[in-house]
């Protein structure tokens, strides 16, 4: 059995707005095994960035709060700390990196400052010294020039450089865990390529865990052991990427991966398609919240949220279609030919 | 057989000036397209790819002479767009139109949908209000939008609902010729299909003739007939979908097509990963523009430029050592 080092379990984070508490995420379980990378994939407005956000506790600073679950770091409670005490794990024991690398640096400072920073912070080191490692971090991910570089601004710097100075960053003190929230989506398909390349050559070389948050399958396909999807707040199903990608087991999950044109086969044809929109989180459906616009949704699924099945060993999904077959995945699409058009 | 074409390019331009100092004076050119021809025949999608900074949405704007072109010919069924004016082009405007990438800036948040959507009726039709409305309605349900909603703004839709109505606005005039920019690529994926299926469905029952920017792979091999491929303002290579995609010419075509991740963990990953970035169009480098990030790059590459050349089976290639040398002839 892996060692575990991040164990999220019923994890309901929200915002207080002034109509009331918007629940963005409920009852969300997930577990990271050291050095392992988990894909969290979902489309805008799934949960997946505040539940990254809640991990680091950042989400209090966003007009948002835990409201339920526990979230435990090498066996330490983080939802309960004082924010005080979270200095001291974050940017540290686990780093994050964003979205957009432009926005996440400061402009006005150079990048080589800017990855000193939490070094002197974390590992007390003095700035001199702190500015050495900073150079040293340039070159491990591949920044050509790093001594000159690390006296640049970031407007000096390509949106791929902004990206690889940001990881640097993360990685300057050797955290145990990475999030990485959507971070190729901004950049290109030749850099994003670079990018992922760089995130697993250093997760070997470190040993770290990665959380990777994406809305890509292609990406969530190259860098996951594991794949959690969300949908509307909740997980829908987790499993090894491997059986996530071989047997999709919610409709959702299912959708998802048929939706998206290939790059080989047929094509022309009409995709196929998830009817209906994303639900807003104020108007969340009863029942399953993928009921609406799912396929096969019965009445059970109109009233009653669905638990988590098992479908197989380590893959779960959370489909009223499991319960009758008591965790057996009896269910195929190409049985049916209402989904496969 | 061949179709007529709807859009000639020839020799097509565009330079923006980069100009500093005191006295404002020009120091350099920024090449945005930099001679680019190219035919799209009638009823025909043809998706231009490309990383950002390539030119492709400037081409694109370009073509809809909503730019000028710094040079060549623009031809929109035998006419050279850019020499017409005033009454002639506002009736040429009529044929060609646009969708816009973002879903969220290019509807006005204070119009009403029905006068967003009407706004082209009423500015280039003579249409009575009941008309307008009519024509409204009709385009609302041949989009899938539902039409009661017609008196409400733009927030009030999700974003693929928003570009449905962006396209609504693009077929109102029945066009000939649309230029889609990045028209789903800020969707989400569930909705991106939706989307994708109706502008095939209209290409399908209006008869239409797309121009489909993307950087979407895969879109673009779903949806196009035809694609190119942009790297820093210039065409490097020309194909029939299915061909450019089995087997790309150009080394940049290779090294996009391998850089997308696939969703099948199982894949075995024999990718070429491109060194740097993209240079700045304002200083591209000598020769072949991609020859200091090309794996294949030869002497000959920094110093001579390759021209795009016509091949067997209607593809098109600007690469003096292309990948498959027998196709070359």
């Amino acid at each position: 059995m892996a060692e575990k080092l991040l164990e999220i379990e019923n994890l309901t984070a929200g915002f207080l707005t002034q109509s009331g508490t918007v629940k963005a995420t409920e009852k969300v379980s997930l577990s990271i095994n050291k050095g392992q990378t988990v894909c969290l994939v979902g489309e805008s407005g799934s949960g997946k960035s505040v539940t990254s956000l809640a991990i680091m506790r950042l989400i209090d600073y966003n007009s948002g709060a835990i409201l339920e679950g526990s979230i435990k770091f090498q066996g330490d409670e983080l939802a309960k700390r004082s924010q005080d005490d979270m200095i001291r794990v974050r940017g540290n024991k686990i780093a994050m990196i964003f979205q957009d690398p432009m926005s996440s640096l400061n402009p006005v400072y150079t990048i080589g400052d800017q990855i000193a920073e939490s070094i002197m912070l974390h590992r007390k080191k003095s700035k001199k010294e702190a500015r050495k490692i900073a150079v040293d971090m340039l070159r491990m991910v591949g920044i050509p020039a790093p001594e000159i570089r690390a006296k640049q601004y970031p407007h000096e710097l390509s949106g791929g450089m902004c990206q690889r100075v940001v990881i640097a960053i993360a990685l300057a003190c050797d955290p145990d865990l990475l999030i990485a929230d959507e971070p190729t989506t901004a950049l290109d398909v030749t850099v994003q390529a670079q990018i992922l390349d760089l995130l697993r050559g250093l997760q070997q070389e470190l040993g770290m865990s990665i959380l990777l948050i994406t809305h890509d399958m292609g990406v969530a396909a190259e860098m996951a052991d594991r794949i959690a999807v969300m949908y509307a707040g909740i997980i829908v199903e987790e499993g090894s990427a491997r059986d996530v990608f071989a047997r999709p087991s919610h409709p959702y999950t299912e959708g998802l991966l048929k939706s998206v044109p290939g790059l080989e086969g047929s094509r022309g044809e009409e995709l196929y398609t998830i009817k209906g929109n994303i639900p807003g989180l104020s108007q969340l459906p009863e029942g399953c919240r993928f009921h609406p616009r799912c396929p096969h949704a019965k009445d059970i699924c109109r009233q009653q949220a669905p638990p988590a099945f098992s479908v197989s060993e380590g893959h779960q999904a959370s489909c009223w279609m499991y319960m009758d077959e008591g965790g057996a995945a009896a269910w195929k699409l190409e049985s049916n030919p209402e989904v496969s058009r | 057989m061949k179709a007529e074409y709807v859009l000639e390019l020839r020799g097509v331009k565009k330079y923006f000036p980069i100009r500093s100092g005191v006295l404002n004076r020009v120091v350099g050119q920024v090449k945005a397209v930099d001679d680019v021809t190219l035919s799209i025949r009638k009823g025909e999608t043809f998706g231009l790819v490309g990383e950002s900074g390539c030119g492709k949405s400037t081409l694109g704007r370009v073509v809809l002479n909503l730019q000028p072109a710094t040079e060549g010919e623009v031809n929109f069924n035998g006419t050279d767009v850019q020499k017409l004016t005033g009454q002639e082009l506002r009736r040429l405007r009529k044929q060609m139109q646009i969708i816009f990438q973002d879903p969220f800036g290019s509807l006005n948040p204070r119009f009403l949908v029905k006068d967003i959507i009407g706004e082209p009726l009423r500015l280039h039709e003579r249409m009575t209000e009941k008309e307008i409305d009519k024509r409204v309605v009709e385009l609302m349900e041949l989009v899938g939008l539902d039409a009661s909603r017609r008196n409400r703004y733009p927030n009030e839709f999700s974003g693929g609902q928003r570009q449905r109505i962006g396209i609504a606005r693009a077929i109102a005039l029945n066009p000939e010729f649309i230029v889609a920019d990045e028209a789903v690529s800020a969707l989400d994926v569930s909705v991106q299909s939706q989307v994708i299926n109706l502008l095939m469905k209209l290409q399908r029952e209006l008869g239409l003739t797309f121009l489909f920017i993307a950087h979407g792979l895969n879109v673009v091999r779903h949806i196009s007939d035809r694609v190119g491929v942009m790297y820093l303002g210039k065409i490097v290579e020309v194909a029939p979908t299915e061909e450019l995609f089995a087997r790309p010419l150009h080394p940049y075509t290779a090294a996009l097509l391998s850089a997308i991740p696939r969703p099948d963990p199982e894949r075995k990953r024999e990718r070429i990963v491109l060194q740097g970035d993209v240079p700045s169009p304002a200083n591209p480098p000598s020769g072949c523009r991609f020859h200091p990030r090309c794996p294949a790059a030869q002497a000959r590459c920094s110093a001579e430029e390759p021209l795009l050349r016509d091949l067997a089976g209607g593809r098109q290639v600007a690469c003096h050592f292309p990948l498959d040398a027998e196709l070359m002839g």
